[in-house]
């Protein structure tokens, strides 16, 4: 089960790449569609990452904010970083932090620490079960359930509906 | 539209800058990655971003969107590996640091490496 929809979604990212590198011309199309099947068959034997991806109307509107609310924290982010660089002081307070969370998937996990990277002021330097190890450049909890509650749980309350 | 791409391309390189100007500012090689990956990424989505909207009728749009995407996926699996394989090696933090759990934690489990 959890075979097939990896394998399912696999090839509709595929297609869409195929789409967009080329044209939706017939032609274009029936090759995609058989080069695509091809690559779904030789990647059987990976690990299903993608079969943790929930597929019902909750979790695909949870993703569509997931990416807004992703773009306003990567824009935040930039913003921020760039005026601590601009600044003559040079207003850092770095350290590193750890965080837990609750995701058991993965790619979920995956995509939670690429997340964080790319928010505010952390950076994940390392990964052991369900603790993250974050370089925050503006430490302002030491305690992991502080620190958790201001990095993690922005991202981690729709990640869990997408991935569970 | 032109002028709208113009102007998004202008903005993406200023991020650039500012992410060169904050790897020379920063005082240690942790927070210089943190300039290096977030400025690179905003800078490098919006410059693409407006190139593809400045020159519409090349129809490069979803080609473009493709490597975005790339950009947003690999960027901070790179600098990821980066910050962990130099705290493996044992590179110091800048004297302003105020807290390594991951340093007290390694040394709690001895010779369980990370």
């Amino acid at each position: 089960m959890k075979k097939l929809k990896h394998s399912i979604l696999l090839f509709l990212i595929m297609m869409i790449f195929w789409i967009l590198f080329t044209s939706t011309d017939i032609q274009e199309l029936i090759i995609g569609v058989i080069t695509s099947l091809i690559i779904v068959s030789m990647m059987n034997k990976l690990q299903p990452v993608l079969g943790d991806v929930k597929l019902n109307p909750k979790s695909i509107i949870y993703s569509i904010i997931y990416i807004f609310v992703f773009l306003k924290e990567l824009i935040k982010s930039n913003v921020d970083v760039a005026l601590r660089v601009i600044n003559p002081k040079l207003p850092i307070n770095p350290g590193i932090v750890k965080v837990k969370t609750k995701l058991k998937s993965p790619l979920g996990r995956a995509i939670l620490a690429n997340s964080i990277t790319l928010t505010p002021g952390t950076l994940t330097v390392e990964m052991k079960e369900e603790y993250f190890y974050i370089h925050w450049i503006d430490v302002t909890s030491e305690n992991i359930e502080g620190a958790t509650k201001s990095i993690v749980s922005n991202f981690e309350k729709y990640l869990e509906v997408i991935f569970g | 539209m032109e002028l709208t791409g113009a102007i998004i391309t202008l903005i993406g390189s200023l991020f650039l800058f500012l992410g060169a100007l904050g790897i020379f500012r920063m005082p240690d090689v942790y927070n210089r990655m943190q300039a290096g990956t977030k400025a690179t990424t905003l800078g490098t989505i919006l410059f693409l971003f407006g190139i593809s909207i400045g020159h519409l009728e090349c129809g490069c749009f979803g080609k473009i969107s493709i490597l975005i995407l790339f950009v947003i996926f690999t960027n901070p699996v790179s600098s990821n590996a980066l910050a962990r394989a130099s705290h493996y090696v044992g590179i110091k933090l800048t004297d302003k640091t105020v807290k390594d759990d991951l340093k007290k934690d390694n040394i709690e489990n001895k010779g369980e490496k990370i």
